[in-house]
């Protein structure tokens, strides 16, 4: 069960900053708490400049959901861009083809309770994540 | 089976004109199974209300519970559910409560149609099966309540000096109660302005890995923020986990004892705002 | 675009951080910062996140960086006012933010500072006074 999402096109770094505070307006609204708050617009923040820098721009797309017994929020992060060849590889911890700590894709895993990943070499990558409230 | 409006209506005169006996024949009933421990004049009261509200929603032809007439009376129930599972009485106890009203109007009018009997003692059932449910929400909220309430008292944290917060844990430390803790003292730690924080582990059983990397995570959360961590009252078992879990404390002081743990702290707090004098008066 | 003002106290530069700063205001106050040590000659700098609610690694690396300028620049950097719920994430994420100092606010912050300069300009006079020697020219544009 699911609210309609709102769609963000990130294509500038101020697009960046528009997700950081749509999923942190959802976050208050589903009552995360607020080190999970913090979590999830966090790990927001690394994936949608993910979504920017190595994906060439797409969108993300933030839905409150309710699983019946806790209420969470979903976001996903959607590029067209050159995709991850090899996974296991990008989520080591300091691995980066960007010139960032390379912490984006791993350290954004362990902010979010369910990680989800689909990625093809030259079609695009799409990660869907939820953090459900405690 | 649902009631139909005549079906209601007949009721409704039936409980309004019956209503003395009928709550007296209730209350007899409801007060034997709950052997006592209300007094006979508040179940009265009770009663008195319910049958009302029961009147109520009858004679403004409610079908069923959920219809709009009988608004007032689930309200009733609620409360009723409300109070019972407070005061300590079992689910099954506030539910036959409720039955009980079913007999008490068999007793009290004879040659009621069995028809509209079923319709009616369908319509208590619900509304006794309204009370179980509010019965157990209530009951999970203090529950939960009072859960929370174990997580405050059992993380206190005190402020033993100037600059210098103590986090005394005393029990098992789950998850959960690791995240409140490190929460609390973080903030603690904002709010005071203190540079210096003791988390001190005599009161914790055991320490397993999972604890380990609560505190761990802890102290690496307080040092970001520009405060020090040191873990004392390691006992001599607890250091032996540690060793044996292959748990790395690295660079964290810690200490046998809460006393030495303050005094380790006075002496760099000392050093600290000392340095430039002490450094000057050196020849 | 929006910047973030620097503001000169004493011999410490003050940086308040009250936006949600995109990327390109990050890497401008980077820059103004160490046009802001040149021109000042400020020998500390404290940046202060507390109206920040999240610190994600790339604010983070700005950080680290500008602590490694100010350095270079003969600056201490202090950041001051992380919040608990920002620190707990940056623990969770794998940020440990090496090189940077912190202090719980900004008074702290000054202290901390005010200690180093202390602890260095003594070593200096030391050294000064064994083989009294003149304070070498100090090289600024």
């Amino acid at each position: 069960m699911s609210e309609q999402g709102q769609r963000i096109e990130v294509v500038t770094d101020q697009d960046v900053v528009r997700v950081r505070q749509l999923v942190r307006t959802l976050a208050v609204a589903v009552k995360l708490s607020l080190v999970d708050q913090t979590k999830i617009v966090t790990a927001a923040s690394e994936l949608a400049r993910n979504t920017l820098v190595y994906g060439g721009g797409g969108w993300v797309e933030a839905t409150s959901v309710d699983n019946g017994r806790r209420k969470g929020i979903r976001i996903v992060f959607a590029d067209q861009g050159p995709g991850i060849a090899d996974l296991d590889l990008a989520f080591t911890d300091g691995y980066t083809t960007g010139g960032g700590l390379g912490l984006g894709l791993s350290g954004a895993r362990r902010l979010v309770d369910e990680f989800d990943i689909v990625t093809a070499v030259g079609e695009g990558t799409t990660i869907t994540v939820t953090k459900w409230c405690r | 089976m649902t009631l139909s409006a005549d079906e209601a209506a007949r009721f409704a005169a039936l409980v309004d004109e019956h209503q003395e006996a009928l709550v007296t024949a209730w209350t007899e009933r409801v007060a034997s199974t709950l052997r006592g421990r209300l007094s006979h004049a508040e179940l009265q009261r009770q009663n008195g209300e319910l049958r009302r509200g029961f009147q109520q929603a009858l004679a403004g032809s409610a079908q069923d519970l959920a219809a709009e007439p009988a608004a007032e009376l689930r309200a009733q129930l609620a409360e009723l559910s409300s109070t019972r599972a407070r005061q300590g009485f079992s689910a099954t106890e506030t539910a036959v409560s409720i039955f009980a009203f079913k007999d008490a109007v068999l007793n009290a009018f004879d040659g009621v149609n069995v028809r509209d009997y079923v319709a009616f003692s369908s319509f208590v059932d619900e509304a006794a099966l309204f009370t179980f449910d509010s019965y157990v929400r209530v009951r999970e909220e203090l529950i939960a309540d009072q859960a929370e309430q174990l997580l405050e008292l059992s993380t206190p944290v005190v402020k033993l000096w100037e600059g210098v917060v103590a986090v005394p844990l005393v029990g098992t430390l789950d998850s959960a109660r690791a995240q409140v803790v490190m929460e609390r003292l973080l903030q603690t730690l904002v709010d005071t302005g203190s540079p210096y924080a003791i988390i001190d582990i005599t009161g914790v059983p055991a320490v397993d890995t999972q604890v380990a990397q609560h505190i761990l995570k802890t102290v690496v959360a307080a040092r970001l923020m520009g405060a020090d961590c040191i873990i004392s009252g390691i006992r001599p078992q607890i250091a032996q986990t540690i060793v044996a879990l292959g748990i790395e404390f690295g660079d964290i002081a810690t200490k046998s004892s809460l006393a030495d743990a303050l005094r380790y702290v006075l002496a760099k707090a000392g050093q600290n705002k000392q340095s430039k004098q002490s450094k000057r008066r050196e020849p | 675009m929006e910047r973030v003002p620097v503001l000169k106290i004493g011999d410490i530069l003050l940086v308040s951080i009250q936006i949600d700063m995109e990327d390109q205001v990050a890497l401008q106050l980077q820059e103004d910062l160490a046009d802001r040590i040149v021109a000042t000659g400020c020998h500390g700098v404290v940046i202060d996140i507390s109206a920040l609610d999240i610190v994600d690694s790339f604010v983070g690396r700005t950080l680290a960086t500008i602590a490694a300028i100010s350095k270079v620049l003969d600056a201490d950097t202090v950041v001051v006012g992380m919040r608990p719920a920002v620190a707990i994430t940056l623990v969770e994420l794998g940020l440990s933010l090496p090189g940077i100092r912190t202090a719980l606010n900004v008074e702290l912050g000054m202290e901390l500072l005010a200690r180093e300069r202390a602890d260095y300009d003594d070593e200096e006079e030391d050294a000064d006074g064994e083989d009294g020697a003149e304070t070498p020219a100090v090289f600024t544009s």
